[in-house]
C-alpha cells in the first residue's frame, strides 16, 4: 500500500460555521460503473441523522454533524486526533437521477449511489466514412 | 547574559532520564517525517476518569469481529484490518482515499490495566475502550497517625 498522510484534513475552503467546531474534509472513494456513481465516505461519528447530502444542479455537497464530542467527566489526557464536522463538495461531471439517489450511512462511512439519468448514457456515435 | 551552570542545578541531573525519552521522541518524530507508518494508525484519543483510562480511535468501516483488542500489563494493544472494497469488472475507480489495509498499534498507558474489566465499544465507526486501573496498583493513601 502506498503511504499515505493519515491524519485528518481540516477543510479550510469550507465556509465559516454558526458551530464552534473544526470542519474536516471525508477521505472518499469514488468509483463508477455505466449506470451509477458510487461514493464512500469515511465520516466517523455520523449516523444517518447528521448526515446530510445535497445536489444542487451539479454540486454534490456533503455534510456531517458530529455530536458526541468530549467524553463526560473525563479529562483528556492524550490526543492525537480532533473531533469536528465533516464537509466536502465535488463537481459532478455527469448527469444524476436525483430521485434515485441512494443513501445509507453504517460505521460511520457514507455510502451514495448516484444512478447516472437516462439521458447521458452514453451513446455509441457510428463514424462514416467521409 | 545569564548564564547558569546546569550542571550544578540538581533537577537538571534529575531530569536526564526524562530527557533521554525525550530526544529517543523526537528521533522517531524526525525519523519518518511525512511519512505517516502504519504504527501510528489508527490515531488515538486517551481520557482519564477516576482511575480509568478511555481510549477513543476513529476506524470508520470496519468489522469489529476483526478487530483484535488485547492487554498486558500497561500495554494495549489494537490490530486489525480495514475492509477493501473490491470492485465488479465493470466498476473503475475515479478516486480512492480510503484504503489502508492492516494496522497494528501498541500503546503505553501510563498504569497496570485490569485485563478483566477491559471493555470495548463501537459505534458510529468509532472505537472506545475503557481500562480500568488494576486495583494493587491504586495509589495508597497514607494516614498520619
Amino acid at each position: 500500500m502506498v503511504e499515505k498522510d493519515m491524519q485528518k484534513t481540516e477543510n479550510v475552503s469550507a465556509k465559516e460555521r454558526i458551530r464552534n467546531v473544526k470542519t474536516f474534509v471525508p477521505r472518499v472513494d469514488i468509483f463508477e460503473n455505466k449506470d451509477s456513481l458510487f461514493l464512500v465516505a469515511d465520516m466517523p461519528g455520523v449516523d444517518e441523522k447528521t448526515v446530510d447530502i445535497e445536489l444542487e444542479k451539479n454540486i454534490l455537497t456533503i455534510t456531517g454533524r458530529v455530536e458526541s464530542g468530549p467524553i463526560k467527566d473525563a479529562t483528556m489526557m492524550y490526543s492525537e486526533y480532533e473531533i469536528g464536522d465533516y464537509e466536502r463538495v465535488f463537481t459532478l461531471s455527469d448527469e444524476i437521477d436525483r430521485d434515485k439517489i441512494v443513501a445509507t450511512v453504517k460505521n460511520g462511512v457514507l455510502r451514495l449511489e448516484l444512478p447516472k439519468a437516462e439521458k447521458v448514457m452514453p451513446k455509441k456515435i457510428a463514424i462514416q466514412a467521409a | 547574559m545569564l548564564r547558569p551552570n546546569l550542571w550544578r542545578d540538581r533537577s537538571f541531573a534529575e531530569a536526564i532520564p526524562d530527557m533521554l525519552q525525550l530526544q529517543r521522541e523526537m528521533n522517531r518524530l524526525f525519523s519518518n517525517v511525512g511519512q505517516k507508518s502504519h504504527q501510528d494508525y489508527p490515531a488515538v484519543n486517551i481520557w482519564e476518569k477516576d482511575d480509568t483510562a478511555v481510549v477513543t480511535a476513529e476506524l470508520p468501516g470496519i468489522d469489529p469481529e476483526k478487530v483484535d483488542i488485547s492487554v498486558s500489563g500497561e500495554t494495549l494493544t489494537i490490530a486489525g484490518s480495514l475492509l477493501t472494497e473490491i470492485l465488479a469488472q465493470n466498476e473503475t475507480y475515479l478516486r480512492q482515499e480510503r484504503d489502508i489495509g492492516g494496522f497494528k498499534r501498541n500503546l503505553q498507558l501510563p498504569f497496570q490495566v485490569n485485563a478483566q474489566a477491559v471493555e470495548a465499544r463501537y459505534e458510529k465507526g468509532i472505537l472506545m475502550i475503557t481500562l480500568p486501573r488494576i486495583k494493587e496498583d491504586l495509589p495508597k493513601k497514607i494516614k498520619i497517625t
